[in-house]
């Protein structure tokens, strides 16, 4: 390592940083409605942090790692299974009329 | 350039990952593409983890391990995700994030541990960031999934010296932190590095217990997007883009979507995190004891139902009280019948109803009632001046008066839906019991308000019946 600030690091924080303004804009203007739905569907795509713990299990080389690593791929999945199956189960309710309810006016 | 290996093979996956992320993320900001833009970045994860998969080095016996433990901790959250009720869905979402929060704190002790001998400054303060805050979202999602599941109690939870004992530990984080990141990998830092991990656990469960019930959606906001950053910060320790990406994308969505709930209950989030719930908690539940002595009308379905059944304009308030009592087929079948009498219906429906923005629009969608037939607060607030009945369905907070009028009062400010302004207003309320917030609700003393006891479910087939014979 030459310096604390290697190109790689730098790259690294410019994904950051326009993924960071991205975010912002891509929710910008989400009715109130989908507030909880969206909470849950990011809560659910942080669950990426899988793959860090199965970087962890994959490379382990001494049993207490490959444990740590066990456990942290369990806690990683149950996220992003967890978090995409309940997402998934709130937005299948939204639909915009159903067939048996009758005719309300706007 | 030769042909591709599978290292580039495998970013190449983490690119159409993020795209998946990007273009999901986008769909499930619109009611009619939501489903879908969740199911796409789903695929989005799948693409990732297969690629992980191959990664170069990996051996075969920890492969297997791997492909275990997805195994399992898919099928135990698959299953509850599957089985819990639609009015849990916050707590569901809180557990899920800490256990997103305990991941990143794992990871990032391990990488210390494992392989900090020649670690470089960046990736110390990488492993120390992500340690510090994936604790933090971990246990202090625990703690609001305690709250919300009625584990813990709703109230404020305050002690002496709390402030002063938070502030020690947060000092301690700090300086254990800075140690570690100026001297890098000597023989005591994975001593210190863990004991930095337990004060961290600490903090975590300590900053949230003091929170009251009604502040939990916000706090889940701010872990969630927590949880997200460190994602992010895991990231520049693997050197993963993926991560990074992913992670910055919830971090920021998740801070903004933070911003738009605290907006929406006019609390601001340092007021939610330090702030006055838990001082004022005492003088609200002293005001509760001094309200019993104030009047109240009670009435009957039978009243109530020919009010209804001869009203030209009814608004509906449906609170986290019609959920518990799982009534939203029984609403909307009075409302129904309501609409053939030619009753003009709307459903109110504030920001915060239920337990978290958007969760009572969740729970009706279950019951079926249109989506065109749920209004905001700021589109219907107008009308109730010119409603003959607001039927206030077990809500208690969201339409409190004194959230206008009492400046004493812990939800001063936050904007509540205008029953009050109603010619009538009916609540349907199982007991005089207080809100989530634990306040005394002057709406159920005015003149104008009578109150329906009873299962909420039970009141509204009574209701429906009342309404057929009137």
């Amino acid at each position: 390592m030459d310096g604390a600030l290697s190109q790689e690091f730098m790259l690294g924080v410019y994904v950051f940083l326009l993924a960071i303004f991205l975010g912002v804009e891509l929710i910008g203007k989400v009715p109130a409605t989908l507030h909880t739905p969206l909470m849950s569907g990011t809560n659910a795509i942080h669950g990426i942090v899988m793959l860090g713990a199965m970087l962890v299990l994959g490379f382990a080389d001494e049993w207490w790692l490959q444990v740590v690593g066990f456990v942290a791929v369990i806690l990683g999945a149950a996220n992003v299974f967890g978090g995409f199956v309940v997402t998934d189960r709130m937005l299948e309710m939204f639909k915009r009329r159903p067939s048996a309810g009758g005719g309300s006016k706007r | 350039m030769s042909d591709f290996n599978r290292t580039d093979l495998i970013e190449i996956s983490y690119l159409v990952a993020a795209i998946c992320f990007i273009f999901g993320l986008k769909m499930l900001g619109n009611p009619t593409t939501a489903r879908r833009g969740n199911q796409l970045a789903a695929v989005g994860m799948g693409v990732a983890t297969i690629a992980t998969l191959f990664t170069v080095g990996f051996k075969t016996t920890n492969i297997i391990l791997i492909l275990v433990a997805i195994a399992i901790g898919a099928a135990i959250s698959w299953y509850a995700a599957k089985a819990v009720a639609m009015t849990a869905m916050p707590q569901m979402v809180a557990i899920f994030n800490g256990m997103g929060g305990a991941t990143v704190a794992l990871v990032s002790v391990a990488q210390f541990t494992g392989h900090g001998e020649f670690m470089p400054r960046g990736d110390v303060i990488s492993v120390v960031l992500g340690t510090i805050i994936g604790s933090i979202s971990f246990t202090g999602s625990i703690i609001a999934f305690l709250k919300l599941q009625e584990l813990l109690s709703g109230r404020a939870i305050v002690y002496g010296g709390q402030q002063i004992v938070n502030a020690v530990l947060g000092i301690a984080i700090i300086v254990l932190a800075g140690i570690l990141i100026v001297q890098l990998h000597t023989d005591t830092s994975n001593a210190l590095l863990l004991v930095m991990f337990a004060l961290a656990l600490a903090i975590g469960a300590l900053v949230v217990l003091p929170i009251g019930g009604a502040d939990m959606p916000v706090v889940i906001a701010i872990l969630n997007s927590l949880t997200g950053l460190a994602a992010a910060i895991t990231g520049f320790e693997l050197d993963n883009q993926a991560l990074i990406v992913a992670g910055a994308l919830v971090g920021a969505s998740g801070s903004f979507l933070t911003l738009l709930m605290a907006r929406a209950m006019n609390r601001s989030v340092t007021n939610v995190l330090f702030g006055a719930f838990g001082s004022s908690a005492a003088a609200g539940a002293g005001a509760a004891g001094a309200g019993e002595a104030k009047p109240i009308r009670e009435t009957t379905a039978d009243d109530v139902g020919i009010l209804l059944a001869y009203a030209q304009k009814v608004i509906i308030v449906p609170g986290y009280g019609l959920a518990v009592a799982q009534a939203q087929h029984a609403v909307r079948e009075l409302a129904d019948t309501l609409k053939e009498r030619g009753v003009d219906v709307k459903y109110a429906i504030h920001p915060v109803a239920g337990r978290m923005p958007g969760h009572m629009n969740v729970l009706l969608a279950e019951a079926n009632v249109p989506y065109d037939d749920l209004f905001e607060m700021d589109d219907i607030n107008n009308e109730f001046a010119q409603t003959d009945v607001a039927l206030v369905i077990g809500a208690n907070d969201v339409v409190n008066p004194a959230a206008r009028n009492d400046t004493t009062s812990p939800i001063y400010g936050m904007p509540i839906l205008n029953v009050d302004q109603a010619r009538n207003v009916v609540v349907l309320k199982r007991s005089m019991r207080a809100g989530f917030a634990g306040i005394e609700n002057d709406l159920f003393h005015e003149p104008q308000t009578s109150m329906l006891f009873g299962d909420a479910k039970d009141s509204l087939v009574k209701l429906k019946a009342a309404v057929d014979a009137a």
